[in-house]
């Protein structure tokens, strides 16, 4: 008896929603064996990690205040994606743009306008785009690969952020520590619920999956994206150029990842600090596959990839867990999404027979 | 025909069932095959041939059904123990290295450690003795397409076989090639050799086949001797219906140039692909230009440049009513009445995963407008899927299923329909009924006549002789990356054709062009 694998006549279409359920399910089973491995009980270690981080409105709008940086990289990733652009750098157009819109801050922080973060945003936006220009340059004139030079460019980015928070950023009244002066109530992102963080940079995320999902559903240049991902040969066809959806998808994934920068810094940080980024431009990549590259399913795996990083908090507090269970849990979905994906063009069939092919 | 030793057949198939997921590839089928009986297994695509061979051959096992060899119940179980048995197959696709010598490959083919010079001998000598001259120590890659097929067909002689079975073997042969193979097969058969012969092409079979097994949609339809039957009684076997043949159209009807190319030349920056030499045609509106040649020789180079997919350093090399177009892209062509069909439908011509309401709008999107503000006009761009479907008889669950789910000819049907609906002042088709079924084809052939009648240009790229015979009224041909003079289709032969075909190009279009001129 024989386990094969067989190809699918056609996509099953339902396997597409199915497997990430599934993938959850195995990471939730596989995360059990492991608190209980470590000696925890699994199913307390479970609450503390899915129930408790969101038990009270202030977890639930913590969870949207995580989710927005994630949401705003998603979908911005999903666009290149779609298109068989490959920016994982997205950490580093979000440093970028962090320092943009906080150093916009830093040099007009005695001004006192309304017009100051509009301002913060918009040069948020364009530091991550002009960051992801580089890898774009290179990919069209030189034919680099953009996996390479995008990830190379996040550790470039995050040094520089350092370089300057440790020098010219540096708060002068801040007692030499590596911190820029703590951003101004009109570089501030409105606070929407009182006694929460929940701030406005979530409504930008909401309206950036909107205005993609009309451009990808609705606009040729959508269409662009989506011919010249599925068949290149075709997109030349029916002439598309190549490299203008290159540069398209690096920069708008750029922007959107710049946004989310800006909106961290001007939100929930308050200041330019040589970290600002629990690798949201990382587990960015895991939401637009989770996600299915889908608008809608972008803001559930944010949603859900939030959780993760609310609940290794939480298991950190409670359960004395280290961090990296985070991390651990995360590389997980991933992983399981990644092998359940098969189940969309494949299915598993039992042969009793074993002779086929030689 | 030799039917030597015993009374027995030489293969007999009862009933054989083959099922695939949602299709029943072979149903009850009976085949009979005698001793140096040279046997056409004849059926549109789909019609399960392959199916059979494979049944035949090892590779697959059906469900049910009996094979007897010389008279005995057998069980073929791999392709190894069909070799021992004495079944030999030459598959449509080679599998050889290129970079390997001729004797080298053979190697591979065999069991065991093989003595090279030893083995070297013996090809010289099987390959004179058949006709089938081969020198063993060539590499692969310098050989023609002709020759690598005769590898494939000395591999197998080499192992003595009782059967052979040939899959389409003549459809990447010139018409000379394809006469030196059919008399290796008739010496062979001679010599008490079956041969399996697969093919859709009606006139080889009419001339080399002893018998012919019928399949249609799976089924067996009928056994025949294929000389006392007209090619056309045998084609309505294979499709089932009464065949109408395209009209050909009226020659005066030709009108002022539309397409003029000049001084084309192109350098391939594909590592296997052809330099483009010195292309020079015209095609006026209201007829068809048939562009023949084997494939590899420029076709593809050409074809991207005529499309705009490559562009040619000086606008003038191509001339749209006298316009220089050789600089523009895709878009713009079309913008100006230029409409293609590409020879890969699927993943060229459009995208598999896609509805057809999105490959409708893939190049039709300017020239339909079917952009309003910006935003897609979804419903306006299904009307047109729509249209496209019921004017060319498309057959399809709906509009909003994938392209890969039609069939390849009924997919064909919708590119060729896409790009004629658009009105086009120039349309450029590539292989028009490539792996169509013959209904499929007869109704596209029809639909490019209707269209050159309407006054558009056509230029049609095939390496089927018998269609650009039919529809064209001027043939030229492509080889090694030159074009002959074009000649009116009543001026020329196909054994002419057949001559441009397998390189003596040169010297051909230099006497015809003074001959022309």
């Amino acid at each position: 008896m024989l386990l094969k694998i067989v190809k699918r006549p056609e996509p099953a279409r339902a396997m597409v929603y199915v497997t990430p359920i599934l993938a959850l399910a195995l990471t939730v089973l596989t995360g059990m064996s492991l608190f209980t491995f470590l000696g925890v009980d699994p199913v307390e270690a479970l609450q503390n990690f899915f129930i408790l981080p969101i038990n009270d409105q202030y977890g639930l709008t913590e969870l949207f205040v995580k989710a927005t940086p994630l949401i705003l990289c998603a979908i911005g990733l999903s666009v290149g994606f779609r298109a068989n652009v490959w920016n994982i750098g997205a950490e580093g157009q979000l440093t970028i743009g962090a320092i943009f819109g906080g150093g916009l801050f830093v040099y007009f922080h005695d001004v006192d306008s309304i017009l100051l973060l509009p301002a913060m945003v918009l040069m948020g936006a364009v530091g991550g785009a002009l960051w992801a220009a580089i890898p774009a340059y290179l990919k069209t004139r030189f034919n680099a690969n953009e996996i390479l030079t995008s990830l190379m460019l996040v550790y470039v980015a995050t040094l520089l952020l350092s370089l300057l928070v440790h020098g010219p950023f540096r708060d002068p009244d801040g007692y030499n520590f590596p911190e820029s002066r703590i951003f101004s109530d009109s570089a501030t992102m409105p606070i929407l619920l009182e006694g929460t963080r929940l701030h406005f940079g979530t409504i930008i995320a909401f309206l950036a999956v909107i205005t993609t999902w009309i451009m990808l559903a609705k606009t040729l240049v959508g269409f662009q994206i989506k011919v010249i991902g599925a068949a290149p040969k075709a997109g030349a066809y029916a002439g598309f150029s190549q490299k203008k959806i290159v540069w398209f998808s690096l920069l708008f994934g750029g922007a959107m990842a710049g946004l989310a920068g800006v909106s961290e810094v001007a939100g929930p940080v308050g200041q330019l600090l040589p970290s600002i980024s629990p690798g949201y431009g990382f587990t960015a990549i895991i939401v637009a596959f989770l996600g299915r590259l889908h608008p809608v399913g972008i803001i559930f795996a944010g949603l859900l990839m939030a959780l993760t990083y609310l609940g290794g908090e939480t298991a950190q507090i409670n359960l004395g867990m280290p961090v990296a269970v985070t991390g651990v849990f995360q590389g997980m979905v991933l992983f399981y999404l990644l092998a359940c994906d098969v189940l969309v063009n494949y299915r598993f069939q039992l042969n009793f027979f074993g002779k086929a092919t030689s | 025909m030799s039917t030597k030793d015993t009374g027995h057949p030489r293969l007999e198939l009862k009933g054989i069932t083959k099922a695939y997921p949602g299709v029943l590839a072979n149903d009850n089928i009976n085949l009979k095959i005698l001793p140096g009986e040279i046997h056409a297994l004849l059926g549109e695509n789909g019609a399960g041939k392959s199916t059979l061979v494979k049944a035949i051959y090892g590779v697959l096992k059906a469900d049910s059904g009996q094979i007897f060899w010389n008279g005995s119940p057998t069980k073929i179980a791999s392709p190894h123990a069909a070799r021992n048995l004495g079944i030999g197959m030459i598959f449509q696709h080679f599998s050889l290295f290129e970079a390997m010598t001729v004797t080298e490959n053979i190697a591979l083919g065999m069991p065991g450690r093989q003595n090279m010079s030893a083995l070297a001998k013996r090809i010289t000598e099987v390959s004179e003795n058949y006709g089938l001259p081969l020198h063993p120590d060539r590499q692969v890659h310098t050989l023609s397409v002709g020759e690598k097929q005769r590898i494939e067909i000395v591999r197998c002689l080499l192992q003595d076989p009782k059967l052979l079975i040939m899959d389409e073997p003549t459809s990447v042969l010139t018409p000379q090639e394809a006469d030196k193979m059919f008399e290796t097969l008739r010496r062979l058969s001679d010599e008490g050799v079956s041969i399996l012969y697969i093919s859709h092409k009606l006139d080889e079979i009419k001339a080399l086949c002893h018998k012919a097994t019928i399949l249609r949609g799976g089924r067996y339809i009928s056994e025949c001797d294929p000389t006392k039957e007209t090619a056309k009684s045998l084609a309505e076997m294979m499709i089932g219906t009464d065949l109408t043949t395209p009209r050909h159209q009226d020659d005066s009807k030709r009108g002022p140039v539309r397409l003029k190319v000049h001084n084309l030349s192109t350098d391939s920056t594909d590592q296997f692909g052809v330099d483009l030499n010195l292309i020079n045609f015209d095609v006026r509106s209201g007829e068809i230009l048939g562009i023949a040649g084997v494939a590899g020789n420029g076709q593809v180079e050409l074809l991207e440049a005529l499309s705009g997919e490559a562009l040619s350093n000086a606008p003038e090399h191509v001339l749209l009513e006298g316009h220089p177009i050789g600089n523009l892209g895709p878009v713009d062509r079309r913008k100006i009445g230029v409409a293609f069909v590409p020879e890969d439908r699927l993943g060229h011509g459009s995208v598999p995963e896609m509805s057809l309401i999105d490959n409708a709008f893939l190049s039709a999107y300017n020239t339909k407008q079917l952009l309003g503000g910006g935003l897609i006009n979804h419903s306006k761009t299904k009307k047109f899927a729509e249209e496209i479907v019921a004017k060319f008889d498309v057959r399809t669950a709906g509009v909003s299923h994938a392209a890969s789910s039609l069939s390849g000819g009924n997919l064909q049907k919708f590119i060729v329909g896409r790009e004629m609906m658009q009105d086009p002042k120039l349309i450029i088709i590539a292989h028009p009924t490539w792996g169509v079924d013959a209904g499929a084809a007869a109704s596209i052939h029809q639909a490019i006549i209707d269209l050159a009648e309407k006054g558009a240009a056509v230029l049609v790229v095939s390496q089927d002789l018998d269609e650009l015979f039919a529809i064209s009224n001027r043939i030229a041909v492509i080889a090694e990356g030159r074009l002959s003079v074009s000649r009116d289709i009543h001026e020329i032969t196909i054994e002419q054709i057949g001559l441009l075909m397998g390189g003596t190009t040169g010297i051909a279009s230099e006497k015809e062009a003074q001959s022309v001129a």
